[in-house]
């Protein structure tokens, strides 16, 4: 998925409270692994967005896992080893939930084929159209207009 | 009493509005005028009491009367002024209220305006939004009654949330609701169509204005709320794919298609079995919107409610859907298309393409935003379908809607001849193709934010040729240059009102392909006098000050920001703790740019202001979101102008 | 005619998305089923606000309740507060544990939290959240029963109540050692 924020390090200030950790831990990484987690208390918003203080303490929990040595899938399955898969914003693409992946672009290909199938059949139109049936209070109108009728 | 009028009011309109769409319909049945003025006298009757209940339910906020449970529960003796008036709507029983009042006043438009000019349809159209006030007015008696009483009445309220203390917050439900309830009158001309069998053009020739008006609030309302959401909930970000924003972006998607396909319709007959399809869909989903907020079947930061309030919503949405649907497959024989095509390039088919992206769109919305429910229902595992999963599907799909934004205006109908199609979009595409190629080598390396870019200039390349084209041949026709520019834009006002709405939209994407692409952010702990630094703007810690404020008590962090060169600002964000509240809400400080914002969100701090956590953002391009609702707003504004040449 | 039931398929088709939504009103979306239950419960080594240290390793053995609160839960947190003290006092010699872990606080208002109900079994603090999110814990107050073999085997959600607590502390008590 792209990336949505870049996250820069701060470059010209010593971090201090930030994990002090032996091996600095890239923070687009901790950024990349927090998107794509639920904020568990604020509903909808991703642990990277969320400025509430459970979302700060997630991605704490996140460079100090990262900084021990983790790579971010095994972050990532504590994660829903705690919490259950709905912890994650987009669900793993297997089983039944491939569907929501998949369902959209089907849907979007059934649409191309039939709006092809739509233009061939009113392209291939004969000219000759049957006019509408027209019913009589219709009639009367255009008998109305024609003969100079108020305008409707 | 107070409250015991204002529930007699509602029920009374509940009431009336019965007895007014009868009325209505025996009216035409029998031919006979007089239950026509009846039905007419009831819409009267129902304003002024949904007016009636408005004004009690203010003065009970005015007077702080907490033995009102509505008032009690959304304010409290510190709230502010302003916003006792604005909890009016500010929760769901309040929103009902607004939602039946700009119903009936629209009800009354459609009276005052076409009782005369559409005696046939008229009748139906009437009962249809009476019987849609009956059903709110029905939610106003049972569900959710704003005068329910409180008892022992307590001597101070709980207060407004306080997310919702905001100008946002003011007039963002206000356009939202003039939107979704705008399209009531659309659907309902749409209905008297078909039960009268008159589903010709005539329809959509009269409701053309409401449409463009109902989308316009609509559009408003979104970007309202966007704002809203990047300056009050201290993230950084104005749209989250939340259950409640995707509910209110379905309706706008299929209004637009709905825009969109009325053209075909009204050019050459076609369509008209799809385009009732469309209304139907856009009126059932500003109903789904409604029932997603209030019904609590799906979690959100938005939800008002859980409770009985539901069923009421799905019932008349079922009703409704089934009811309108069932009409339209009893009338499919009417629905015959007229006119036919000579080639597959040719405006219809970008038509076509657009309604076929759009309900796409809509679709991958609707199924994400219920997909959990279905998870759960199949096979009992709860999972979450967020940010990520929207974004991948409907990225491309907007990419190919911007794309066709540029081609529909200027591709012929019938056919699109080799000539005209060099003619019109050579220019466009290789300037398009040109501003890639300086993006990328100015190091722009995603190829989503390439393509968009140069979509964007794409488009605008078609926009410009196309005016200027038509302003010299004005020019060479002899009009001065003040005919020339603006006499075209009011003398031709739907196509250039359409133009400069595309133009806003340009501007949207511009700034949301920029802020997605571009922003930074960083998150640090800073010790007083320390400073951070990002993309330029360098950002000191100064200390912290508390404040009691009228129904909060407030930390606010001092910071003093530099850039580059001596120019410096003051940044304050805050962190309010308010007594209803479990955890703080946070004020965020914000300088705004053209070309970038500087964001910054205070956290946590030790308690004596030795230390703070901050987030700092540099947002780029968001401003143009604003801005394109600007241009936006012109568009629609030019586009409903009465024209000069027919009469209205 | 030919198409006649096609006509119908419309508004059949919009039968089935209502149905759904319908169901909507049987589920709650905030009710989230913890994978913890019947696995075994993370370990911790936390420093009590007494400044005794506090292990799960240590309470092997026994029946383990443990409750995350915070002082600015209001107002399920204080409800709760006298029946885990109740609780304690009525279970501590049956070889039940009670202890409790406050999540994102500071010590005085932790403290006087502490003082209010006269809680005399232990507390501590878990500053970083690393303790709440080993549980999987969204927000407080939680309680975890935990049976002597260290397996959490219920999550309850909410304040606590005396029925509840000693609901599930005789259930696990009637289980063989």
């Amino acid at each position: 998925m792209i990336r949505v924020l870049l996250t820069v390090l701060a470059v010209s200030t010593a971090l201090t409270g930030i994990a002090g950790a032996a091996s600095p831990v890239d923070e687009r990484v901790v950024h990349d692994v927090a998107a794509q987690l639920r904020c568990v208390v604020c509903q909808n918003l991703s642990v990277a967005d969320s400025p509430s203080e459970t979302a700060n303490q997630m991605r704490q929990i996140i460079r100090e896992r990262l900084a021990a040595g983790e790579s971010p899938e095994q972050v990532r399955a504590y994660f829903v080893q705690k919490y259950g898969q709905w912890i994650l914003l987009s669900p793993p693409k297997e089983g039944f939930n491939l569907l929501v992946w998949v369902v959209p672009f089907v849907g979007l290909g059934a649409g191309l084929v039939l709006v092809a199938v739509v233009l061939r059949r009113w392209s291939r139109k004969p000219a000759a159209v049957p006019p509408t049936p027209v019913d009589p209070a219709m009639r009367e109108r255009i008998r109305r207009e024609m003969s100079g009728g108020p305008r409707p | 009493m107070i409250a015991e009028l204002g529930y007699a009011a509602t029920v009374v309109g509940f009431v009336l509005a019965l007895y007014g769409a009868m009325a209505g319909v025996i009216g035409v049945r029998t031919g006979r005028a007089d239950w026509l003025r009846t039905s007419e006298r009831a819409a009267v009757g129902i304003w002024i009491l949904i007016t009636a209940c408005m004004a009690l339910m203010l003065y009970a906020f005015l007077t702080f009367d907490f033995s009102v449970r509505y008032v009690a529960m959304n304010t409290n003796r510190g709230t502010p002024f302003y916003y006792r008036i604005t909890a009016l709507w500010g929760a769901l029983e309040g929103s009902i209220v607004l939602w039946a009042w700009m119903l009936s006043i629209y009800t009354l438009i459609v009276v005052v305006r076409y009782r005369r000019r559409q005696p046939e349809l008229y009748p139906w159209v009437l009962s249809v939004m009476l019987g849609i006030l009956a059903f709110f007015l029905l939610v106003m008696s049972i569900p959710a009654p704003p005068f329910e009483r409180l008892s022992p009445i307590p001597p101070d309220g709980r207060g407004l949330n306080p997310l919702l203390e905001d100008s946002g917050m003011i007039t963002h439900p206000v356009a939202l609701y003039l939107g979704f309830t705008g399209f009531s009158v659309p659907f309902a001309f749409a209905m008297a169509a078909l039960i009268v069998g008159r589903t010709g053009d005539e329809w959509i020739t009269i409701t053309r204005r409401w449409t463009i008006v109902a989308w316009y609030f609509l559009s408003l309302g979104l970007l309202i709320g966007g704002w809203w959401s990047y300056h009050v909930l201290g993230w950084g970000g104005y749209w989250a794919w939340d259950p409640v924003e995707n509910a209110a972006f379905m309706p706008w998607l299929t209004g637009t298609a709905f825009l969109h396909s009325v053209m075909i319709q009204e050019r050459r007959r076609m369509l008209k079995l799809w385009n009732l399809t469309l209304i139907i869909l856009t009126f059932g989903l500003t109903l789904f919107g409604t029932f997603l907020t209030r019904s609590g079947i799906i979690g959100s930061v938005h939800s008002f409610t859980q409770g009985s309030i539901g069923v009421f919503f799905l019932a008349f949405l079922a009703l409704a859907l089934l009811g309108a649907f069932s009409l339209l497959a009893w009338r499919t024989d009417h629905l015959r298309a007229q006119g036919e095509l000579d080639s597959a390039v040719s405006r219809e088919s970008v038509f076509l393409l657009n309604n076929l992206f759009l309900i796409a769109a809509t679709f991958t919305v609707f199924f994400g935003t219920v997909f959990p429910l279905l998870s759960e229902a199949a096979r009992g595992v709860k999972v979450s379908v967020g940010a990520p999963f929207f974004n991948l599907v409907n990225i491309p799909i907007f990419l190919a809607l911007l794309f066709l934004m540029g081609v529909g205006p200027l591709i012929a109908w019938r056919r699109a001849s080799a000539e005209n199609l060099k003619r019109n979009f050579l220019k466009p595409v290789l300037a398009g193709i040109v501003a890639a190629a300086v993006l990328r080598l100015f190091g722009v390396g995603n190829v989503l934010v390439l393509t968009a870019m140069a979509l964007v200039v794409f488009v605008a390349g078609t926009i410009t040729l196309d005016y200027g084209r038509a302003v010299r041949a004005r020019r060479r026709s002899g009009d001065g240059w003040s005919a020339a520019t603006w006499g075209l834009l009011l003398r031709q006002n739907r196509r250039y009102g359409g133009f400069v709405v595309h133009l806003g939209i340009l501007v949207i994407a511009l700034g949301v392909a920029g802020s997605q692409a571009w922003s930074l952010q960083t998150e640090t702990t800073l010790e007083k006098g320390q400073s951070v630094e990002l993309a330029g703007y360098r950002v000191r810690f100064d200390g912290l000050s508390a404040s009691e404020e009228s129904n909060h008590f407030k930390v606010t962090g001092a910071f003093t920001m530099t850039t580059g060169r001596s120019s410096f600002a003051e940044l304050r964000p805050a962190r309010k703790f308010y007594p209803q509240e479990q955890t703080p809400i946070a004020a965020v400080d914000y300088r705004l740019g053209w070309v970038e914002d500087v964001y910054l969100v205070l956290g946590d701090f030790a308690r004596d202001g030795s230390r703070a956590t901050v987030k700092l953002q540099v947002n780029r391009l968001v401003s143009w979101l604003w801005i394109g609702g600007l241009v936006l707003t012109l568009g629609a504004a030019l586009a409903i102008l009465p024209d000069h040449r027919k009469p209205a | 005619m030919r198409r006649g039931w096609l006509r119908w398929a419309i508004p059949a088709a919009v039968l089935p998305v209502l149905a759904l939504l319908a169901y909507g009103f049987w589920t709650n979306p905030r009710e989230i089923p913890s994978p913890l239950l019947g696995r075994a419960a993370a370990p911790f080594a936390l420093t009590t606000f007494d400044r005794a240290p506090l292990a799960l390793e240590d309470l092997r053995g026994k029946i383990v309740l443990l409750n995350f609160w915070a002082s600015w839960c209001i107002p399920a947190c204080y409800d709760e507060a006298p029946a885990l003290e109740r609780a304690w006092q009525a279970y501590r010699d049956k070889g039940v544990m009670v202890v409790g872990v406050n999540v994102q606080d500071t010590e005085e208002p932790a403290r006087k939290f502490l003082a209010r109900f006269g809680h005399s079994f232990p507390n501590a603090p878990d500053p970083k959240g690393h303790v709440a999110v080993d549980y999987g814990v969204y927000g407080v107050p939680e309680t975890f029963f935990i049976d002597r073999r260290g397996r959490v085997r219920f999550k309850h959600v909410g304040a606590l109540t005396d029925e509840a607590a000693r609901q599930r502390l005789d259930s696990l008590l009637e289980e063989p050692s």
